[in-house]
């Protein structure tokens, strides 16, 4: 079992956990006392309108926004002392690439490794590269790839340290059809591999999209968050989109 | 360790995305290269002495050129996403503020190497003693050492160009004044150990904002 693995199992039987979390812009509350369970190898699936909270609950998560009260816990390690060594269990993929655009794919992912620091990271990155498909543009400016090349490399950076928890931010926001099929394929088989190889359970996930089906397809769980709070909390299994969607046309109504 | 790990790897990540776009430098020695030659017409045939102004128009060359390249260092980041790439990665914020000083100095540096040769060839006056470098050093750390922060925090706000000069000028004044005084006093003939005042306030200076940046930055960079 991986250090980071041992680090994550050890000390909490649930690998996210958000008691009451609250967060306000001014006098606009965007998140309204969260109470939410994440168990070790779960992927769960956040949907919401526009507005919700949902990227804010993940840049939380994520540890680049300070809650304005409330818990975050991650491994059973408290996110607001132990930020530094929870970021690198994280892994986030958002609508924003977070690569720089005059680096190469390989240089970009080089860098990261850097920051943390990986021992010997070629092969690592080699291997990633072919998992994401741009081995063959390896040595190409980011600058020069296309939204869908750009999110597969987005991908590549989130996994390069083998994350325990993988934080997806809308990841298939501004891609055609076929390069957000595409990209699903690669996440569906990421839910399904483990972090350090076989005899782990799979990673942790959380998902936020407006894609019921894609969503539904990825997650073990589903949220409805609507004005901050929890609309609706439940297992996938039995759900299809069409039975999902009266249940989320509910939960929303009132707030589109 | 993996404290200057990071840092290394944030200066090589600016010199070589600064190699390829050009972005902060070509901005940065454009602009010192108009403030040099606008104040060469200006005052060419009005000013007795040219030592008499000298030492304003390479600070405001300096300075000014610094703002521009500070902003464009975080704008830069901030605009296509990467620095949220930055601060989810698990270093200390404070090895991203080092990174950031030691890429913004040295852009600095080099404006400088090139644009102090020039405003010697258009105002017959030497810079070059070793005395005057010291001088140029430890103010443009100085400008450099707060510029960071000031950059980092002005990023997130909405006229994030004016407001970073806005915050940045009246912090920077003790630094800009020292500077101007002491390149004065030097190109008069004064040694630098007559400049003890002027040197110890920008020695404090540059010493007490590093240390100030290096526990506030990551609050800075938070929401």
């Amino acid at each position: 079992m991986s250090e980071a693995a041992e680090a994550g199992r050890a000390v909490a039987p649930a690998m996210i956990e958000l008691r009451k979390l609250t967060k306000a812009f001014g006098s606009k509350a965007a998140l309204r006392g969260i109470d939410l369970r994440v168990a070790p190898g779960e992927s769960l699936v956040i949907f919401g309108p526009n507005g919700a909270g949902k990227t804010t609950l993940i840049r939380i998560l994520a540890s680049l926004s300070r809650p304005t009260s409330g818990k975050v816990l991650i491994g059973g390690l408290d996110l607001a002392t132990h930020a530094d060594g929870i970021r690198r269990y994280l892994g986030v993929v958002s609508h924003a690439p977070l690569l720089y655009d005059s680096l190469t794919a390989e240089e970009n992912l080089r860098f990261f490794a850097r920051l943390y620091n990986l021992p010997a990271p070629g092969e690592r990155i080699a291997g990633l590269l072919e998992q994401v498909g741009l081995s063959g543009r390896r040595h190409d400016l980011v600058r020069t790839f296309s939204r869908g090349m750009v999110q597969r490399l987005a991908i590549a950076r989130a996994l390069l340290h083998d994350p325990l928890v993988l934080l997806l931010d809308e990841p298939d926001t501004g891609l055609d059809p076929q390069a957000a099929e595409m990209l699903h394929g690669l996440l569906v088989q990421l839910s399904k591999t483990p972090p350090a190889g076989e005899g782990e359970p799979a990673r942790t996930i959380v998902t936020v999209t407006h894609s019921i089906e894609r969503g539904l397809a990825i997650a073990d769980r589903v949220v409805i968050l609507v004005g901050g709070q929890i609309a609706f909390e439940g297992r996938t299994a039995g759900l299809t989109p069409a039975s999902f969607r009266p249940i989320y046309d509910r939960c929303v109504g009132g707030d589109r | 360790m993996n404290f200057w790990r990071a840092v290394i790897a944030i200066v090589w990540k600016d010199i070589r995305a600064e190699l390829r776009t050009k972005d902060i430098f070509s901005s940065m020695f454009v602009f010192a290269l108009l403030t040099v030659i606008l104040f060469n017409f200006a005052f060419e045939l009005r000013v007795p002495d040219m030592k008499m102004v000298v030492p304003g128009i390479v600070w405001v060359a300096i300075s000014f050129a610094g703002t521009l390249g500070l902003n464009r260092a975080f704008v830069i980041e901030q605009d296509k996403g990467s620095l949220a790439g930055l601060l989810l990665a698990p270093v200390d914020r404070a090895a991203i503020y080092f990174g950031k000083l030691i890429g913004n100095l040295l852009f600095m540096f080099v404006v400088e190497i090139i644009i102090l040769p020039l405003v010697m060839i258009f105002y017959n006056l030497s810079l070059l003693s070793p005395e005057h470098l010291l001088v140029l050093l430890l103010g443009t750390y100085g400008f450099a050492a707060v510029g960071t922060v000031f950059a980092a925090i002005a990023v997130n706000t909405r006229a994030r160009e004016v407001m970073l000069p806005i915050l940045l000028f009246p912090v920077l004044l003790p630094v800009l004044i020292a500077g101007v005084k002491m390149t004065g006093a030097l190109l008069d003939g004064e040694l630098l150990g007559s400049l003890g005042n002027w040197l110890q306030i920008v020695v404090v200076y540059d010493v007490g904002f590093t240390v100030v940046a290096y526990l506030t930055f990551g609050y800075v960079m938070e929401e």
